[in-house]
């Protein structure tokens, strides 16, 4: 029987597609039967992350409303025979999909997948319900920013008055050389803040906007600083219990200090 | 930097956002957990002024849970 993880952050562009598209490959090239489903109805993009945005013949709307059964749905990536993606429908709005269709679509697809990751839209509006509701475990990703803390809190509250208690964090973005200026909130601070458990840390890794531009999630580029990171949370998905070590600088980033120190 | 801002301690931003954080949230989460606290507190507000003069700004209504009991809390200074 699967499980079904929901991607959530409340505030928008904090990386949950990118997190969805690194958890399900990372989840899948572990060898777990793995599907991912793109919630954001009308803002398709988990397609593009993943590097599937030519396949796409039916979607998620077109599978509630019975116009394509499941299997016909299912979009194969190239890389691996573990992971499969349905699309988000792109012309229609969050009103095509109800919570109730999304419950019974992953109850189905939990006979044949070891997991099911829902990519939720931000906000915590009708797609947000759509996403949370199927929900055995639901991650929030946040960035060490204001905004997004807020949101996340914000998204917390709504979850457990919807008694979702299976409940964890990804700090997104971490700055190592911010934080030791004391410019950007650290994990302890951020955990404090919000009060939940954690599952994982990424450090800001400009390489995923190349990853993106490729349709190449990190977790293929394994010694990158982000794809290291998605494993490492990939395997406490999977039960391994790994430490959770502070981000720290790369040896450019110190020099690039040294140097920076000497221009001053 | 001068090396008088060496000296004197400057105030990490990260602090700041952190003390902002937990006090709106803080805030935020009562307002959530009881809605009616924010309309009870316009009522009041209505209501009190039309017999006395009142600043609706400092009109506080806080509602606080403890495992045991809770606590509706109106503190409502007089001009």
């Amino acid at each position: 029987m699967g499980k079904v993880i929901t991607i959530t952050s409340g505030k928008g562009g904090v990386g949950k597609s990118t997190t969805s598209a690194n958890i399900a490959l990372g989840l899948a090239l572990a060898g777990k039967k793995c599907v991912a489903i793109d919630l954001d109805i009308g803002l398709r993009n988990l397609d593009m992350i993943l590097g599937l945005e030519n396949r796409i013949v039916y979607d998620v709307v077109n599978i509630v409303e019975n116009a394509a059964k499941i299997n016909q749905a299912l979009i194969r990536d190239k890389r691996t025979e573990n992971l499969y993606l349905i699309a988000a429908a792109q012309t229609r709005d969050k009103s095509a999909v109800k919570p109730e269709q999304i419950v019974k679509l992953t109850q189905d697809l939990k006979e044949e997948f070891d997991y099911i990751i829902l990519d939720s839209p931000a906000g915590i509006e009708g797609g947000f319900k759509n996403a949370m509701i199927p929900a055995d475990e639901v991650f929030i990703v946040t960035t060490p920013e204001i905004s997004s803390i807020r949101d996340a809190d914000r998204v917390v509250g709504i979850l457990e008055a919807n008694e979702k208690k299976n409940i964890k964090l990804i700090i997104n973005r971490v700055n190592p050389l911010l934080i030791k200026n004391g410019d950007m909130l650290s994990k302890d601070d951020v955990l404090q803040i919000l009060g939940i458990p954690l599952i994982g840390i990424v450090p800001e890794d400009k390489n995923i906007i190349s990853y993106t531009n490729m349709g190449e999630p990190s977790v293929l580029h394994k010694d990158s600083p982000s794809g290291k990171a998605y494993f490492n949370i990939v395997r406490r998905i999977l039960g391994d219990n790994v430490e959770f070590t502070e981000i720290k600088e790369d040896k450019k980033g110190f020099l690039q200090t040294l140097f920076s120190f000497f221009k001053d | 930097m001068g090396l008088l801002d060496f000296f004197t301690k400057r105030r990490d931003s990260a602090n700041i956002a952190k003390d902002r954080l937990q006090i709106i949230l803080a805030h935020e989460r009562q307002l959530n957990s009881a809605p009616f606290v924010e309309d009870l507190r316009k009522d009041l507000i209505a209501v009190i002024s039309k017999y006395v003069k009142i600043d609706p700004s400092r009109i506080d209504v806080k509602l606080e849970r403890d495992s045991h009991f809770e606590v509706l809390e109106i503190n409502i200074p007089l001009h």
